[in-house]
């Protein structure tokens, strides 16, 4: 790793760090109804809403009700997004008059947006008009980050109140979120942005000279539009000759912003946070990077303050740090290494004060090796999926990084609140374990930890790794699954692999060779994604009413503690356990194999 | 062993709510469900963009307009998006993923090939022969950059080793001094800021537009 690499690691999280206290103390507030400023402001809209919902904001529901309303809830923004899809044609905002995407497609788009997952299996410049984007896509991009945020929120309010009937009102919360939090922090963050170039309008595409004309193949159309074969079947090719370059435009800024922000993922371009109108140069990929740890970092904070024991809080934060450090390390190497193919073809890879050097296939100039490395790691371990590199062409170890990032359960940071749930998760597990080998009933934050709570974790815990292995043996062993991947021999495996894994633990990203716009992936994909989002939210809203009914138990000499060491290196010892445990296999198949491959002769 | 002090949990505690009183059948879910998520696509999927995009019409126009640049007129490209070259008195940009051309706009994209994919060393060696065929006495080892496809298929820079590499082939193809490429190549470079943030790198478009500044295209060829 150069010393660029570590710097730019470090800038990152003191940066983020400073965040963590005031912005975690701001959303604690926010959720606790404590009047801030921007709540005395919004105020008189967030009544108004109330008022027009008929809803009661000051009326709590136990953790079935709010789990019920949680789930219609989404069920009608995927019906919404659905029908904004194959509607756009007729709708108003779509300059290129682009036809509504095929029923799976938009099957698939609309669970993957609608569950903060963010999978594209569609090209999005030419297939969404602008007001999909910004009417069906970027809605969904905050209310799926709300829906993640008052799930953590439910969760934290059964661990800190006792013999409570109630969790919250999921109405309430969810307009809280979103209107305190997410909206104005988006909107910072979007303006910041354009300042550095990143594109913000409603133009049709713009068409702009070639400094020199490029010619090139392609095939040849007829009269109906339709592409040429010859008696053979293959393609017939012409040569042609361009001087001039169609600019892609849109509402672009305002989607990034909470893309990043909400931990989605989901580009305004096919090439995603690589495209440089997203992701224009080094200053704003640190602020998308800032917006992606932001929330996920300060939940941690909420959490502490909100159970009354900051250090709860930032143990777990601990936690996440330690284990995303050596993650970045690893993957950083890898690439800075660059493919020893190449080294033997005369390339020059090494860093020097003129180049990045490194493994540079599917990564922009602009962030090198550090910043993109920087961004993969982060938004494979965030749920993010955004991209500003190609993880497809990553070497075998970097890209085995990213695919464990996400087979970790996303809680090193995680996505916004579905990060601390399934940290808080594990926090279970650990007091479990540890219980067991001391002989203890089990008890977290003063909450024993019993037999309801156990099955419920494990329902949790155990659903993606069953989603993610199944998925894959399926798709493999099927000829619509053997079709997608793009790359040969054991990388073609792990595009397989990373799609299921993707999808299971709603992160969204791929190695995006594969090609998943077809009828069995986007199917199986969707449902895959379905269930890898609301199984465990359920499990985690049955915790945390459980959690609320009960009493809490004294701190006595006998009582672990959650902050300290002890705690911190059990939680991650119990994460890497799990991930390990359900996942060396899979990933002995495919990029362990492809770097025994590449290192050896 | 510290202890967790009670008072402090209590003060998180439920202050007085009134407790609903239906798990079971009551008011509808139905109506705030559908309310709220209309309310919702009008606040952050219409209002939200609509206001961002009046700030950024008002403040920044140009770069919400694609930071395009203009010569005598006319709109040459976007100083970010990259543009295909390959005359010798150009300095070529990096190869592009996008099909069927090169930098197509509408077509961002990498090439998506794994590192031990034999269609990856294929395409790496056909560009290595074209840049030695179009500078055969430049033996120097060749930057990773200018033969590797980059993540966007949109590239606008390439790296400063890239440049230099180039700066002879250019030189000649152009009758410039080496020093004169070299100098345009040094005026147009980024650097990294305090050494962290940002890669050395220049914006192929810009040092080529410099490049016809210095000596128009025509007298080139």
């Amino acid at each position: 790793m150069t010393a660029q690499s570590w710097g730019l690691l470090a800038l990152f999280l003191a940066l983020a760090l400073l965040c963590v206290k005031p912005f975690g103390l701001y959303m604690a507030n926010v959720m606790e109804g404590v009047p801030v400023w921007p709540v005395r402001v919004g105020g008189a809209l967030e009544r108004l809403i109330y008022r027009l919902c008929g809803v009661d904001p000051a009326v709590e529901t136990g953790w079935k009700r709010y789990a019920v309303a949680l789930l219609v809830f989404n069920v009608l923004g995927a019906l919404l997004l659905y029908a904004l899809q194959r509607l756009q044609f007729y709708l108003p905002l779509n300059p290129q008059h682009l036809p509504g995407p095929p029923p799976n497609s938009a099957f698939n788009t609309a669970l993957s947006f609608v569950t903060n997952t963010n999978w594209q299996s569609y090209t999005p410049e030419t297939t969404m008009s602008y007001l999909t984007q910004m009417a069906g896509l970027t809605v969904q991009n905050f209310l799926s980050a709300a829906t993640g945020i008052v799930v953590a929120v439910a969760l934290i309010r059964g661990l800190a109140r006792h013999s409570a009937k109630t969790i919250g009102n999921f109405w309430v919360d969810l307009t809280r979120v979103t209107l305190y939090v997410l909206l104005p922090i988006a909107a910072l963050i979007a303006v910041a942005l354009v300042s550095q170039g990143v594109i913000q309008n409603f133009s049709p595409n713009r068409t702009v000279s070639l400094l020199q004309p490029v010619t090139y193949q392609q095939q040849k159309v007829n009269a109906a539009g339709n592409p040429v074969t010859n008696a053979a079947g293959k393609p017939v090719m012409q040569t042609v000759t361009t001087d001039e370059q169609t600019l892609p435009m849109g509402p672009v800024a305002s989607q990034e912003a909470i893309k990043e922000l909400g931990t989605n993922g989901g580009g305004f371009f096919n090439a995603n946070s690589a495209h440089p109108y997203e992701n224009p140069d080094a200053l704003t990929n640190l602020i998308e990077v800032l917006a992606i740890i932001l929330i996920p970092a300060a939940l941690t904070y909420t959490f502490g303050h909100m159970v009354g024991d900051t250090r709860q809080g930032w143990a777990v934060l601990a936690a996440m740090i330690i284990l995303f450090v050596p993650l970045y390390a690893l993957c950083n190497h890898s690439e800075q290494l660059g493919n020893p193919r190449l080294t033997a073809l005369g390339v020059n890879q090494t860093a020097s004060s003129l180049q990045s050097g490194g493994n540079m296939e599917g990564k922009e100039v602009r962030f090198g090796i550090a910043g993109s490395t920087l961004f993969g790691t982060l938004a494979t371990t965030t749920s993010t999926g955004a991209a500003n590199s190609m993880y497809d062409s990553y070497m075998p170890l970097g890209g085995m990084v990213t695919l464990f990032d996400m087979m970790l359960g996303e809680v090193v940071f995680g996505g916004v609140g579905a990060g601390l749930y399934s940290m808080l998760i594990f926090a279970i597990v650990g007091v479990f374990i540890a219980g067991l080998m001391i002989g203890r009933t089990p008890e977290y934050l003063g909450k024993k930890i019993e037999s309801f709570e156990m099955k419920m974790s494990s329902i949790a815990i155990l659903v993606t790794p069953i989603l993610v292995l199944v998925g894959t043996a399926v798709a493999v062993s099927v000829s619509a699954g053997q079709a997608g991947p793009l790359n040969p021999g054991a990388h073609g495996f792990s595009e397989i692999l990373y799609a299921f894994t993707s999808a299971a633990n709603n992160n969204g990203s791929a190695f995006a060779g594969i090609s998943a716009d077809t009828r069995f992936y986007n199917i199986a994909l969707g449902l895959v994604i379905w269930i890898g989002r609301y199984w465990p939210i359920i499990a985690v809203l049955a915790i945390a009413g459980s959690l609320a009914a009960k009493k809490r138990v004294p701190v006595s000499v006998g009582t672990m503690p959650t902050y300290g060491p002890t705690f911190i290196a059990l939680l991650i010892g119990t994460v890497l356990l799990v991930g390990v445990l359900n996942f060396i296999p899979a990933l002995a198949l495919g990029p362990i194999v492809e770097h025994l491959m590449l290192w050896s002769r | 062993m510290t202890e967790l002090p009670g008072a402090i949990f209590d003060a998180a505690a439920p202050r007085t709510r009134r407790a609903e009183a239906l798990e079971g059948p009551g008011k509808s879910i139905l109506r705030p469900a559908i309310v709220l998520l209309l309310l919702m696509t009008v606040l952050t999927g219409i209002i939200y963009p609509l206001v961002i995009t009046g700030i950024a019409q008002v403040l920044f126009p140009a770069q919400a307009g694609g930071s395009v640049i203009t010569r005598g007129g006319k709109p040459i490209g976007s100083r970010l998006i990259g543009q295909p070259f390959s005359s010798a008195g150009y300095f070529w940009s990096r190869p592009s993923a996008s099909t069927p051309q090169p930098y197509n706009g509408l077509d961002s994209t990498g090439s998506n090939l794994g590192p031990l994919n034999p269609a990856l060393i294929q395409a790496v060696k056909a560009r290595i022969a074209a840049l030695r065929a179009a500078d055969p006495g430049n033996t120097a080892p060749i930057p990773v950059d200018l033969v590797t496809a980059s993540a966007s298929g949109l590239d606008p820079d390439i790296s400063l080793a890239a440049a230099y590499y180039q700066a002879g082939r250019i030189a000649r193809a152009r009758h410039l001094s080496l020093a004169t490429v070299r100098g345009l190549i040094a005026a147009h470079a980024h650097h990294p800021w305090l050494g962290l943030l940002g890669e050395p790198r220049v914006n192929v478009l810009e040092l080529n537009l410099a490049l016809d500044a210095v000596k128009p295209p025509a007298a080139v060829k």
